[in-house]
């Protein structure tokens, strides 16, 4: 039975890509057409989250809202930092590198799902805001991956990052730290409890 | 117009047929074929070093994953899933048992595995062993594990993301995948305990 709704869902979502519905959307790789429309509604629920959240730190055209990393498991030395990057000019620009006093090293990442497999990548060359668009890093999907930390990612704390975007230059953004398997900022319901 | 619309349709509900049936015969080997998926033999250890071998899933249902602790996104979240499911299970999920393998042995000792895991929730145990019986037991569940190098020496782990439900006999029942509302997720183990 459990096979068969699985099966019945991977028809679905191929269905749904064989009619080119589909977005570009990392999370449309999820098993399951409600996932899909989850992951829309989650992207477009970050658009109204000013209310909620600490004000968007702006950087020329660009504006970063909703940080949040998550808490680390004992032994954990890996991290992921997640942010909302919108491009209110006329240009796309990109963000090059990202620095931290938390961890050694922090790469830009991508992780999709190829069938039930996880597969993370470094973005080498950085990931391109377009203009007049928002690009989201959010959990399953692009993330900030602190590696080699300093120490342990704590609940409730912060860990400060620094942001260099090729045209826009360099703004630092603190990331409230969230539990382990937080979904989205804080003001946001979480969707899996 | 009507016609084509009806044909493109018929073409979507064939592809959809098509790529469904295609999923049966390759993606998931059932209990239905004994011997098979998950058959194997290894000779592992848990957090504690006691020791772990195919026999250990056997006598109670469980729940079965493969991760590893320098992982930033879904082994803590499936880890942290895995505990609300418990959670919300209540004293109906109290036989039930859960595992975390690591698909990476080389940095995940006993020690490491033991205080990832049971920060989270005592109800998993924590898995590990050499590469060589980790190899084993990965090849049993056909689990994809695969080391992706970057700077410095560090690297991370392509794997296997869904957790595998097995039966009392050990045997495979089915699968949770990865950010599965946890509604479905405790219904699926709700119905696993149900067959136990
Ligand atoms: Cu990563």
């Amino acid at each position: 039975m459990n096979k068969l709704s699985l099966g019945a869902a991977m028809g679905v979502s191929f269905l749904i890509s064989a009619a080119g519905i589909a977005q570009a959307h990392d999370h449309a790789q999820r098993v399951g057409g409600s996932a899909m429309v989850m992951a829309q509604a989650d992207a477009g629920d970050n658009k109204v989250a000013g209310m909620d959240m600490a004000a968007p730190v702006k950087l020329g055209d660009l504006e970063i809202s909703g940080p949040f990393a998550r808490a680390t498991l004992p032994n954990q030395p890996v991290a992921g930092g997640y942010v909302t990057i919108t491009n209110n000019g006329s240009a796309a620009d990109r963000l090059v590198s990202v620095t931290s006093p938390a961890a050694a090293m922090v790469q830009i990442h991508e992780m999709a799902m190829e069938g039930d497999v996880m597969k993370m990548r470094e973005l080498p060359d950085g990931l391109e805001i377009p203009a007049g668009q928002s690009v989201t890093l959010s959990p399953g999907g692009l993330h900030l991956m602190f590696m080699k930390l300093n120490g342990p990612f704590e609940q409730g704390s912060k860990v400060p990052v620094t942001l260099t975007f090729e045209k826009a230059g360099s703004v630092e953004v603190e990331l409230p730290v969230m539990p382990a398997n937080a979904e989205a900022p804080a003001g946001h319901d979480q969707m899996k409890m | 117009m009507r016609t084509i619309r009806i044909g493109l349709w018929a073409a979507v509900v064939a592809l959809a047929l098509i790529a469904t049936a295609a999923y049966f015969l390759v993606k998931v080997p059932g209990p239905g074929q004994p011997g098979t998926f998950g058959a194997g033999s290894y000779s592992l250890v848990d957090g504690n070093g006691g020791p772990v071998t195919e026999a250990t899933f056997k006598g109670a249902p469980s729940m079965l994953f493969f991760g590893y602790t320098h992982c930033p996104d879904v082994c803590p979240t499936t880890l942290s899933d895995m505990a609300v499911w418990f959670q919300e299970l209540g004293d109906e999920g109290k036989p039930l048992k859960a595992y975390f393998v690591t698909v990476d042995p080389e940095r995940d000792t006993p020690a490491v595995i033991k205080d990832y895991v049971s920060s989270v929730t005592d109800r998993v145990t924590g898995i590990t062993g050499t590469p060589e019986e980790i190899a084993k037991i990965i090849s049993a569940w056909r689990i994809y594990a695969k080391k992706v190098p970057g700077e410095d020496g560090e690297y991370t782990m392509d794997h296997t993301a869904s957790v595998f439900l097995l039966n009392s006999k050990g045997e495979f029942e089915g699968t949770i995948a990865y950010q599965e509302a946890s509604s479905v997720a405790v219904e699926k183990l709700r119905k696993l305990l149900a067959k136990a």
